[in-house]
């Protein structure tokens, strides 16, 4: 008999998804949303941080998404959601009592309990955050463990920072360094306009006693992979986390594989060194 | 009052001037002074003569296009350590941007036309100069380049 990761609970079919409850919704972002979840039975949700669940929205699909809450924290299952297409959009849409269905959680994670000792320098750009929090909220928790924490958040505008009133807080905190950057802005913005990978030139860590965590959109990861790789980041403690269209997760169908490699099984979460051949792949 | 000697010295510590001999530092340090802006302050506007270019020590500033009825469009930041303006050291040495303080600003001012001067004057430290100023140019020119690729914009509209 199979177990469902997630909760431990026995299940006949690994591909069935298990009823959860929209016990709370978050307007983050004029498209994005989060979403608390609940199983109806009330058992804990246990995963690690950068792992995924497939989400599905009766009647109209299932896609892959980012586990977004804190590990530490298994009663609430939370996801942080853009609009795209048909699926996320539908889980847009959702009210407070409605229900979905999950099945996970899947992959590997980020190696939160491998890089003790290291600084630790995460690098997200915009939705790329969401995966990263459980990250944030694990080494922030074991804070004593890990050398200097550095924050980098990248996105388009002032209006398009996701979690703003925890950037706030950690921004607060004399633990760790957090800095933003936006492409653009009006002016009035007291904060910094340029590329993310500006902020790593100028961050304080120990490039050989540092791994790296990215999440964004893939363009913005390889240049940041590079700023890291310049300042003396070895590649191989750079981890980011790769998108590739999913159907079923479990590494059997093959819609996510390149080469032997499955995202969905093997990943989402690669030392860079590892899959740095997809990020020089042209698809044209 | 700083004196040269102790000009050439804080100038030494500053990355963008890391590894020039002793000589070249007095030579800049006799281009150099400190300046203060108050936050709201303009450095320069477009269009106005390039006499100086600054070290940004403290602070940050906000490298702004004026748009007609609009209000101004931030397309940098700059910050400690960081180098404000190169219009100085190409011809027709004119700002094509307003420079904003966001806080108070100390910085490194250079005088442009006793730098160039002793640039045309000294082949060695013009090189030196120019080969800075340079990788500069091209890491903003490289920022530029990828934000021009509107990378976080969602695939698709959200309406559609
Ligand atoms: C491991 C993993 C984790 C993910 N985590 C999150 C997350 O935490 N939050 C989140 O909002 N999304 C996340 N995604 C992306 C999410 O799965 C897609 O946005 C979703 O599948 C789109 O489905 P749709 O039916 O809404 O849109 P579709 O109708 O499938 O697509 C609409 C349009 O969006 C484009 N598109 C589809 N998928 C993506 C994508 N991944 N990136 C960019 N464009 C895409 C399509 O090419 C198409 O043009 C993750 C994906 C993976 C593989
Ligand atoms: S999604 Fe089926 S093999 Fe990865």
């Amino acid at each position: 008999m199979n177990v469902h990761p997630g909760t431990a609970k026995p299940v006949e079919d690994p591909m069935l998804p298990l009823t959860y409850e929209v016990v709370g919704i978050k307007k983050e972002l004029p498209d994005t949303v989060t979403l608390d979840l609940r199983a109806p039975n009330g058992m804990p949700f246990e995963f690690e941080p950068g792992q995924f669940n497939m989400l599905y929205a009766f009647g109209v699909g299932e896609i892959p998404i980012s586990i977004s809450g804190d590990t530490s924290d298994p009663m609430q299952l939370v996801h942080t959601i853009r609009v795209v297409g048909k699926v996320s959009q539908a889980f847009a849409k959702l009210k407070e009592g409605d229900s979905i269905g999950v099945r996970g959680p899947y992959g590997v994670g980020w190696p939160v309990n491998n890089i003790k000792g290291s600084d630790v320098v995460i690098v997200g750009g915009g939705l790329g955050l969401a995966p990263l929090r459980p990250a944030i909220y694990s080494v922030l928790a074991n804070r004593g463990q890990f050398g200097n924490v550095v924050i980098l958040y990248g996105a388009r505008t002032p209006n398009d920072l996701l979690f703003e009133e925890q950037l706030h807080e950690w921004r607060g905190r004399f633990d760790l360094h957090l800095d933003v950057i936006v492409d653009r802005a009006e002016a009035g913005w007291p904060g910094r306009v340029g590329v993310v990978t500006q902020l790593i030139d100028n961050a304080v860590f120990d490039p050989e006693e540092t791994a790296a965590f990215v999440c964004g959109p893939e363009i913005m990861m390889r240049y940041a992979v590079q700023a890291l790789a310049d300042r003396g980041v070895d590649t191989k403690n750079v981890y980011v986390s790769m998108e590739r269209n999913m159907h079923c997760a479990l590494g059997f169908c093959g819609h996510c594989q390149f080469g032997g490699t499955f995202v969905c099984r093997d990943g989402p979460v690669f030392a860079y060194d590892t899959i740095s051949e997809l990020f020089t792949t042209r698809e044209a | 009052m700083v004196d040269q000697r102790d000009m050439a010295s804080i100038i030494g510590e500053v990355g963008f001037f890391d590894g020039l001999p002793p000589d070249t530092l007095e030579l800049l340090a006799g281009c150099a002074k400190n300046v203060r802006f108050n936050a709201g302050d303009y450095i320069y506007r477009e269009g106005q003569a390039a006499d100086t270019f600054y070290i940004i020590r403290h602070g940050s500033v906000a490298v702004q296009l004026h748009v007609p009825g609009r209000r101004p469009l931030v397309i940098e930041s700059l910050t400690t350590n960081e180098v404000l303006g190169w219009s100085w050291i190409v011809a027709p040495y004119r700002w094509s941007f307003d420079a904003q303080c966001v806080t108070l600003v100390r910085a490194l001012a250079f005088d442009a036309t006793c730098l160039r001067t002793k640039m045309e004057t000294d082949c060695a430290v013009g090189y030196e100069m120019l080969r800075r100023f340079v990788t500069v140019m091209s890491q903003r020119l490289r920022g530029t380049r990828i934000r021009l690729a509107d990378m976080y914009a969602p695939t698709v509209n959200a309406a559609d």
